[in-house]
């Protein structure tokens, strides 16, 4: 149980980080991308670069603001 | 995707794990036992050798937009970590990735501990264990990031020579030095990783939710750069910002 436990905090240390929220809103962009081009039918190649330049600036000022 | 591109995508940020697995190993062999800290290095290969054998194909078998989506999102993630780690570094709100420092404190602690010989491949318990899990989980971010970028551009193959040659490299160099590689302008390294993982994980995660970018494959010589300019536009912003003295353990640092 322990090792399975010390295997979950490294998967989660590997893939999401020092920041959770940046997970989040990349999995939130890829949804509203599939939703915007499946269902609505619009152009949704802007939105993920769009979410990026507005999810990085915040977890760097939540880093900067932690110090 | 050029091919080209996918190799030194590859070769660089497997050149810079390759580095941080030498300076450990390195720490270990000297500080501990060289037989020990060798046996180590070549059990933790063989360990993601067959993690490689198993995933390899399993990576490969899955469909290409389902593969796109989640290895890009993945990738993503993974990308923005470093990135932003690169940026807080290149900003002076993190301390720099210094491998002699790392290469001490690790010499310091390895020499801490207490020695108890024995005869066989492993006579230092410590130094194998040390070099075992310094290798491994640097290496865990090798297969991850070969079998990822190589999956989606459908070229495993290369990705994995890049991969293989950007260790063999490091580990020649490393053993002609017998010193850890500290003029390796790793940080620059890191943050040009940073950008292409961010990259190739914004074009094939929007591209596997249903995307189509404009120009298609060509986006990338717009994103590429886009994102690399946005990333130095943050560092001369979070420049501005006081930063206090960097305190950050050099040995907990990740990429």
């Amino acid at each position: 149980m322990r090792q399975l436990r010390a295997f979950g905090l490294f998967a989660y240390d590997f893939v999401i980080g020092d920041d959770w929220r940046v997970a989040v809103g990349v999995a939130a962009g890829l949804v509203g991308t599939y939703l915007l081009a499946h269902d609505a039918g619009v152009a949704a190649w802007w939105l993920v670069p769009a979410l990026l330049v507005t999810l990085l600036p915040v977890s760097l000022w939540r880093a900067v603001r932690r110090h | 995707m050029g091919a080209g591109a996918l190799f030194i995508a590859v070769f660089l940020a497997c050149a810079v794990e390759a580095v941080e697995a030498t300076t450990i190993v390195l720490a270990a062999g000297t500080a501990r036992d060289w037989r020990s800290a060798t046996t180590g290095l070549i059990a933790a290969l063989a360990a993601l050798a067959i993690i490689t054998a198993v995933l390899g194909p399993a990576v490969t078998a899955i469909p290409l937009q389902a593969l796109r989506l989640f290895v890009g999102a993945l990738l993503l993630i993974f990308g923005l970590q470093w990135l932003r780690k690169a940026i807080l570094r290149a900003s002076g709100h993190k301390a720099l990735h210094d491998e002699q420092k790392i290469y001490r404190t690790q010499l310091t602690l390895a020499s801490a501990e207490p020695v108890h010989r024995r005869a066989g491949l492993v006579p230092d318990a410590y130094g194998f264990t040390l070099a075992f899990k310094g290798v491994l989980l640097e290496g865990l971010e090798v297969v991850f990031i070969a079998l990822t970028f190589g999956g989606n551009a459908h070229e495993v193959p290369l990705a994995a020579l890049a991969a293989v040659c950007a260790v063999l490299v490091v580990a020649v160099a490393g053993l002609a030095l017998r010193a850890p590689l500290a003029r390796v302008p790793e940080n620059t390294m890191k943050f040009a990783v940073g950008v292409m993982l961010t990259s190739f994980g914004t074009f094939w995660g929007a591209e596997g939710a249903g995307a189509r970018w404009p120009g298609s494959d060509a986006a990338l010589l717009v994103l590429v750069p886009a994102i690399a300019l946005f990333a130095i536009a943050l560092v001369g912003l979070l420049r501005r910002t006081p930063a206090p003295a960097a305190t950050a353990d050099p040995v907990a640092e990740g990429s």
